[in-house]
């Protein structure tokens, strides 16, 4: 599983730029995320791949050549941090509802809403962790849930922040122009 | 000043140095043609609109410069999506105009409407919608820019009707391109360009493998001097042939799965490749796992998706073919590669005498023979455009390219149906060049309507039909692999001399080998358009041959026993 980070136009249609892409390279995404960021002209988005090191540096080099994609990097080797949020939603009646509260308790998930039957848990940590209580949760009886997905961010000073300037115009003859690292 | 969306699109075209767009009309970019009529663009009407995206390509591919296709909405545009990935898989710069139907009726299934740009998005470098009046000139000079610069690639840019209608203010100088902004890499650090060097002066037996990249960069001058610097060998790929001139004694021919003999087995027998501008596609390395085992590799390459893809490289040059080439240069201590060159020389002899060449020449007529004589008799300086198939594997090994941008072909996608529309192309981005044309009896009934465009347009170029009766490349793997089950490769034809007749050319059939060179000398002469059909040998194969799969080394050869011997009269 390979984890890359790309800064892209906030504008309509380069999501399917990007997983068209993957598909392309018949690369597999395990789970992506896109949000805006600061500037709302750029969005950041996070790509899970099945792939190896191999594949994710075409998938990241490839995705550089897309007009829309500012920046990709692919951070799978760097000291990062990810996070995955899920809500579930799991039976509780009378008679397990105690139980159930404990678990919560020492997954540090948080109950989001009560009915007589069921409880919708929100818990936010890493994908092992998600799994966990879910493994645990099972036997009570998962009705429904819900995940966003992994997004990832570099640790301490190693910072990911998308480009600002842009080269130059160049001609639009091979043969005399001069920058060549526009749109590769 | 204000004008239509229309007329900005002809007004920005002109600016970006169009002179010919390649195009057909039709309803959704009718406003565009109209203003087409009162600018000084030349419009140049094929038969079809893949003919119009193979011309574009093939004009670029001539010149250099940005090729212009137009076609209509719907079924106009995706008649498009085959000259457009075959731009796409030889990074060609090409800029497609749709049109596209009213902004207001986008999304409603209109009449001709398609999602162009959801078709076309894997095989272009990028493609947009515009849908206000006020975004065109911006866009076409995006699309411009992105097609023309880094690594080439075909762009598409689909204009709404109402667009096209609109007017607003047209300002050239506030619609200057306004890409995303890019983070600018490091290409490599100096440790890797160090390793270079030190594997370039360290190499016994160095090998260049020269791809397209050498041209697209126009890096021929540069290259040469690196070549002469290190006295390196060097193969071709083949879209690379005419990086560095034939006749130079240390070009050895092209590579790969129709690669000469010597070639292949120097590729395996190296010590250090130096890939430039190419790509190591499957066609030329054959199976992977036993590919140039013995060698270091060096890429220089502009594209680092490339770097890794399929072989794994020892040092990695990411950038412009010139660009690095200029700085690598200077460091090479190394030129004295004798023995190894010598070593090359002695196979090269070896294979030679398998050679078509060296058979006797008793009247039959062979594809190679036909080649050949177009090659002495053109002096081996006319463009040469070849459709797909074993005329233009003949075509890479029989004439004799010294100049870039003379062999034209589609290699990446494999396009059947590419000569002839994108000779005429070639036509209009050379018109002082002698352009023939090398196609298949197959590949050329795929595209045959564009003989109207020739006439309509009174060029002048030379149409060499290699008729054999067969999809020849199909037929000649079923006779090696598929125990010569000839399935779906004979072919019927019409008669192509009395076809081209009827289109107002001078057609003529040519069956035996004494008719073809001053078939060839006549048509020269012609300043008009002539169609030969060349009536050869039907079951003839193109060797060497590596089999799709097998080792570089593993090379089917031509059998001892001269092919004439079982060929059939004509």
């Amino acid at each position: 599983m390979q984890t890359l980070v790309a800064y892209v136009e906030n504008k309509p249609g380069v999501l399917n730029r990007v997983s068209s892409l993957a598909r392309r390279l018949a690369i597999n995404i395990d789970s992506l995320t896109v949000g805006p960021t600061e500037n709302e002209e750029i969005a950041r988005m996070t790509i899970v791949a099945h792939t190896d090191e191999k594949g994710a540096h075409r998938l990241e080099a490839s995705l550089e050549k897309l007009v829309d994609v500012l920046l990709a990097e692919n951070i799978s080797n760097r000291s990062i941090l990810e996070r995955d949020l899920a809500l579930i939603k799991v039976l509780a009646d009378q008679k397990n509802r105690p139980h159930l509260m404990e678990l919560i308790k020492v997954f540090r998930a948080r109950v989001v809403d009560v009915a007589p039957e069921s409880l919708i848990l929100e818990v936010s940590g890493t994908v092992d962790k998600i799994d966990g209580l879910l493994e645990v949760l099972r036997p009570f009886g998962v009705l429904e849930m819900a995940r966003t997905g992994r997004i990832a961010m570099t640790r301490g000073g190693d910072l990911l922040r998308p480009p600002v300037v842009n080269e130059p115009e160049v001609s639009a003859n091979p043969e005399t122009r001069t920058g060549t690292t526009v749109a590769n | 000043m204000k004008l239509t969306g229309a007329e900005i699109l002809c007004e920005s075209l002109t600016k970006l140095g169009v002179k010919h767009i390649f195009g057909y009309p039709g309803g959704a970019i009718l406003p565009v043609y109209d203003a087409l009529g009162k600018s000084k663009l030349h419009h140049v009407l094929v038969r079809h609109e893949q003919g119009a995206t193979h011309m574009a390509d093939g004009y670029a591919r001539a010149s250099g410069e940005v090729g212009c296709a137009m076609a209509t909405s719907g079924p106009g545009a995706t008649n498009m999506v085959t000259g457009i990935a075959t731009a796409m898989l030889d990074s060609s710069p090409v800029v497609c105009i749709t049109g596209q139907v009213s902004s207001k009726v986008l999304g409603s299934d209109a009449f001709q409407e398609i999602d162009i740009t959801g078709i076309t998005m894997p095989i272009t470098k990028h493609n947009v919608v515009v849908t206000r009046a006020e975004d065109i000139a911006r866009t076409v000079r995006e699309a411009f820019l992105i097609a023309a610069s880094g690594r080439p690639g075909p762009v598409l840019v689909d204009i709404t009707k109402d667009a096209q209608q609109a007017s607003c203010e047209f300002d050239w100088d506030a619609s200057a391109p306004k890409l995303p902004p890019k983070r600018q890499r490091i290409n490599y650090d100096q440790a890797e360009f160090d390793r270079a060097v030190e594997l370039l002066n360290s190499a016994k037996r160095p090998l260049i493998l020269a791809g397209h990249g050498i041209i697209v960069s126009g890096a021929m001058k540069a290259f040469e001097q690196f070549v002469r610097a290190g006295n390196y060998p060097v193969a071709m790929t083949l879209l690379g042939i005419g990086c560095f001139p034939a006749k130079d004694p240390l070009n050895l021919g092209m590579m790969g799965m129709h690669g000469e003999a010597w070639v292949n087995n120097a590729i395996q027998e190296s010590d250090l490749l130096i890939a430039v501008g190419m790509r190591f596609d499957d066609r030329v390395t054959g199976d992977l796992r036993t590919y140039a085992k013995s060698a270091r590799k060096i890429h220089i390459e502009i594209d680092r998706a490339e770097i890794n893809k399929n072989v794994q490289v020892d040092a990695a040059l990411v950038g412009d073919a010139r660009e690095v080439l200029e700085k690598l240069t200077p460091h090479i201590e190394t030129r004295d590669h004798g023995v190894w060159l010598r070593h090359i020389q002695e196979s090269k002899g070896d294979s030679a005498v398998r050679d078509i060449q060296s058979l006797p020449d008793n009247g039959h007529l062979y594809a190679a023979h036909v080649i050949n004589d177009i090659w002495k008799e053109t002096r081996g300086e006319a463009i040469v455009v070849t459709d797909v198939g074993q005329h233009q594997m003949w075509e890479a090994q029989y004439y004799h390219h010294n100049l870039p941008r003379t062999l034209i072909t589609s290699g990446g996608l494999g396009t059947m149906g590419f000569a002839l529309p994108a000779a005429i192309g070639v036509k209009f981005a050379k018109p002082d060049a002698e352009v023939w044309v090398v196609v298949g009896d197959g590949g050329f009934q795929m595209t045959m309507s564009e003989l109207a465009t020739i006439v309509q347009e009174k060029i002048n170029i030379k149409i060499a039909i290699i008729n054999n009766g067969f999809l020849g490349m199909v037929r000649q793997w079923q006779e090696f692999f598929y125990d010569k089950r000839y399935v779906a490769t004979p072919l019927v034809a019409p008669d192509f001399a009395a076809l081209a007749n009827a289109f107002g050319i001078r057609g003529e059939r040519i069956s035996t080998r004494n008719e073809v060179i001053p078939a060839i000398r006549a048509a020269r002469q012609s300043n008009e358009t002539v169609l030969f059909d060349f009536r050869v040998e039907q079951e003839d194969s193109v060797y060497p041959m590596v089999a799709a799969g097998a080792s570089l080394h593993d090379m089917i050869r031509r059998p001892d026993s001269p092919l004439v011997e079982t060929a059939t009269e004509p």
